[in-house]
């Protein structure tokens, strides 16, 4: 039989809306919603049904029987399984009570559930993987705006002029902004590009600035400094909703355009230009602040510098700049119940310190890599249990030998995933989620100019021995005595329980796959944003309130960051269009496309270590060496080296991804807790490695 | 005369091969055949930004197809509309056309032990739809263009 499905992809955490056709239960043709995306859809999109078909993922839940890491696994049911995670997380709660466990997932809409059943545990410690990618972000973005990093959204298609730095956006990949891009272009407008090396986002650049790694900052600075000394900026708008101007004014003085061309590597007069530019295409110029902005170590002050630009352009609340991102309220609707807002929330301190030792930071989510000390010390109390749920820590933060070894303080370590991660081959429980073509989802809200819910439907029934989310959940809270938190028994529950206040039904999503709550944008009056900054002062704070009575300065002085010692290269990392990171290298088409990484070694550096384009290096870092393929390029500054995330699995039923090319992570030795103190995000490109011509490249062999 | 040719707008295209796994999906062709390539010259530098520009080429659906005057089951044809396509039934595998081929765009599927190449999806097409390259591009950059005759 034929059908037609709306449902949303899984390949990544973009989550784009898709329409898929099934015939048989089998998956014939997928592709991006026409009402949103006309058809786009990315590779890895179209690689979906090939995670599906691919048996080099859990097909049944599985118990170690060996030593941790060691790949010795039973299989079991899911009764067997989910009765031992059950049992194990009672003795843990009776032993040290509930806040010793410990859950993380994907961050997103569909977190609600695991940090409600962490919740209903008991448990304060909820996390997921921000540390190492916005918290930075986030956190610079309250201080400024009091609202977090997806308080806004960025109308980039009517914007004049969008300047990223180092966010490689056409790369990273999500499909409706990459058009939104492709259509600002299309119509004249400016791109200007900042980053250590040449991306696929910069060739299509107006302006690229290729500067010396860790500079960012400076360049902000300097450009601030210039827009102020132009009088460039938006003066009524500053006046109206800022404080501490004047304060900033002082603060960029000595750090002019000239004084960043020497720090940065570039030429002066190109940033005078910029500026020119940027003050003739005002307000319609979008600062990006950073995605994954856990790099330098101040990489938060970067983002609150991008940030203030924004405030200085004045483009907040107009047609191509920042919009506020509007939730069911602001269409005078109402929006989804969420499984959150049943249990009781936990009254016990959080084990990572954040809202306690760490003020600074929002409690959300915490901050994972503290979790690692709680485990080693014991304090502020010993986490004996941890839960990760489409989570792979050990892809995502520094140091995987680090980790294991603050692990093995824990008595239950579960796996949650749809395929093996790092973190599941060292863990003693995985059980395998069904992919999204197979699952349901919760139904969730997606805030916008137009905000929406948007629903996962099961395209297809599970190919192995596989359960949704929501089911693994439900099944465990079952067992512990805790159902009434999940009012529930299959997904069709759930989803009519979570519509009921919004007055829409399942069947309101039939015909587009999800409901808007508004027929166009929704936007404020400019005139009256007052209230809208959810700071103490109700402004934008250039100079925060909070930061200064937590001790932190809002503007640091510049520090200049370090150069690598001789024979060594600060190593940065970034992603392909082709891979969701870690998750998607051993998917049969996205590793046909590409099987491993290469090192990007500046040409004349390469020449001075007789490199050639292809030839083996040796990557060493403390006691790791990794060995890669290097790919030659003028384009990269000659003080770094760069690779893209995610490769170098040593998980031996991948098979395609086994020791395929080099993980970034093992490079960083001793960096699991190297964190920005005010922003919280991770240093994840503060690491020196030493970069040689390699043994392996010996041609000579014997074959008999 | 050939109806129909896939046009790339460069300026949009931004290097992701999405087409190459959108075909291959739809196909659903094992790893191994790709029947339609991104490529690009190495980058130049312009006005201080180093630049490139992304190129695609699949099946050129020539006028005179030596694929077809080659093959030796007669599965290699050449539709009115100027489609050149592999008549799988009719196929062997012997890949005589690929040898035919200036730039060998027909590929052997180790599955079937047949040729596949780039037939612009003639089965969506005559269902009034677009290649899967053209219907699913990232960016919208690829188009399938009916030429007319002047």
């Amino acid at each position: 039989m034929k059908k037609s499905v709306w449902s949303m992809c899984g390949m990544c955490t973009v989550r784009c809306p898709i329409r898929v056709e099934v015939e048989d239960n089998a998956v014939t043709w997928l592709e991006g919603n026409q009402h949103i995306l006309k058809g786009a859809l990315c590779a890895k999109g179209s690689a979906g049904p090939s995670l599906v078909s691919d048996r080099e993922r859990p097909q049944q839940p599985l118990i170690r029987r060996g030593g941790r890491g060691a790949g010795r696994w039973e299989a079991v049911s899911w009764e067997f399984a989910l009765d031992y995670v059950a049992d194990k997380l009672k003795t843990i709660i009776d032993r040290h009570g509930p806040e010793a466990i410990m859950a993380s997932s994907r961050g997103g809409p569909f977190q609600d559930i695991v940090k409600a059943f962490t919740h209903a545990l008991g448990s304060p410690n909820y996390s997921n993987h921000d540390s190492a990618c916005g918290r930075n972000v986030h956190h610079a973005s309250l201080s400024l705006f009091g609202l977090g990093r997806k308080g806004f959204i960025y109308d980039i298609k009517n914007a004049k002029h969008l300047v990223l730095f180092g966010r490689n956006i056409l790369a990273s990949l999500r499909p409706a902004e990459v058009n939104q891009v492709m259509d600002m272009l299309d119509k004249g407008g400016r791109l200007t590009y900042v980053d250590v090396r040449q991306t696929l986002t910069g060739i299509k650049a107006t302006n690229f600035f290729q500067v010396r790694p860790g500079t960012d900052y400076a360049l902000a600075l300097a450009l601030i400094h210039e827009i102020i000394k132009a009088e460039g900026y938006d003066a009524e708008f500053v006046e109206r909703y800022t404080t501490g101007f004047d304060e900033l004014a002082y603060f960029v003085e000595n750090y002019s355009a000239e004084w960043a061309a020497k720090e940065c590597g570039i030429k002066a007069k190109d940033i005078h230009e910029l500026v020119g530019q940027l003050i003739a295409d005002r307000p319609k110029v979008i600062f990006h602040p950073g995605w994954m902005l856990s790099r330098y170590n101040d990489s938060f002050y970067a983002s609150r510098a991008l940030n203030c630009l924004n405030a200085l352009m004045g483009n907040i609340e107009v047609e191509g700049g920042l919009v506020f991102a509007k939730g069911a309220g602001d269409c005078g609707g109402k929006g989804p119940r969420s499984l959150t807002e049943l249990s009781p929330k936990p009254t016990a301190k959080r084990a990572d310190g954040v809202g306690d030792v760490y003020k600074q930071f929002e409690k959300g989510p915490g901050l994972f890599h503290l979790f690692y000390k709680a485990m080693a010390t014991a304090q502020p109390y010993p986490i004996k249990g941890i839960i990760c749920v489409r989570h792979d820590p050990f892809s995502c933060f520094p140091d995987p030998q680090a980790q294991k070894e603050a692990l093995d303080n824990c008595d239950l370590i579960v796996s949650i995933d749809t395929h093996y991660s790092e973190f599941g081959w060292y863990a003693d429980v995985i059980l395998p989620e069904s992919t999204y073509l197979e699952r349901d989802s919760m139904i969730a809200l997606q805030k916008g100019m137009k905000p929406r819910l948007i629903m996962r439907n099961k395209a297809i029934e599970p190919q192995a021995d596989t359960l949704c989310l929501c089911t693994i959940i439900k099944g465990l809270a079952t067992r512990l005595g805790l159902e009434q938190y999940f009012p529930f028994n299959t997904l069709q529950e759930l989803w009519a329980w979570q519509l009921e206040p919004t007055g829409f039904s399942p069947a309101d999503f039939e015909k587009k796959g999800f409901v808007e709550y508004a027929d166009k944008p929704v936007m404020y009056d400019r005139d009256k944003l007052d209230g809208k900054f959810k700071t103490p002062s109700g402004k934008i704070e250039i100079v925060s309130q909070n930061l200064t009575e937590w001790g932190f300065p809002s503007w640091k002085p510049y520090v200049s960051p370090d150069k690598p010692p001789k024979g060594q290269y600060r190593l940065v990392f970034g992603r392909s269009p082709l891979h969701a990171h870690s998750h998607t290298i051993n998917n049969p088409l996205l590793n046909e496309m590409m099987p491993e990484n290469t090192l990007w070694i500046n040409t004349r550096e390469a020449g001075k270590m007789g490199v050639a384009e292809g030839d083996f290096v040796d990557v060493i870092s403390g006691d790791v060496t990794s060995v890669i393929t290097a790919k030659l390029t003028d384009f990269i500054h000659p003080e770094a080296v760069y690779t893209v995330h995610g490769f170098g699995r040593q998980i031996p039923l991948q098979t395609r991804a086994y020791h395929a090319g080099m993980s970034d992570q093992k490079l960083m030795k001793g960096q699991l807790q190297n964190m920005d103190p005010v922003g919280g995000g991770l240093n994840l490109c503060e690491t020196f490695v030493t970069v040689r011509k390699s043994s392996k490249n010996h041609q000579r062999k014997v074959e008999l | 005369m050939n109806t129909y040719t896939l046009y790339l707008n460069s300026k949009r295209c931004i290097g992701c091969h999405g087409c190459v796994v959108h075909c291959k999906a739809n196909k659903r062709l094992p790893v191994g055949p790709i029947l339609c390539e991104i490529s690009h010259e190495s980058l130049k530098s312009v006005r201080g930004v180093p630049k490139t520009e992304f190129k695609f080429r699949s099946c050129y659906h020539c006028e005179d197809p030596f694929c077809v005057t080659i093959c030796p089951t007669g599965a290699m044809k050449k539709r009115a509309d100027g489609i050149v396509y592999v008549d799988v039934p009719k196929c062997i595998g012997c890949m005589a056309c690929a040898g035919a081929c200036p730039w060998g765009i027909p590929q052997h599927n180790p599955e079937t032990n047949k040729a596949v190449k780039c037939d612009y999806c003639m089965d969506r097409l005559d269902a009034g739809l677009q290649p899967a390259c053209v219907t699913k591009c990232t960016t919208h950059a690829l188009k399938l263009v009916t030429m007319k005759e002047i």
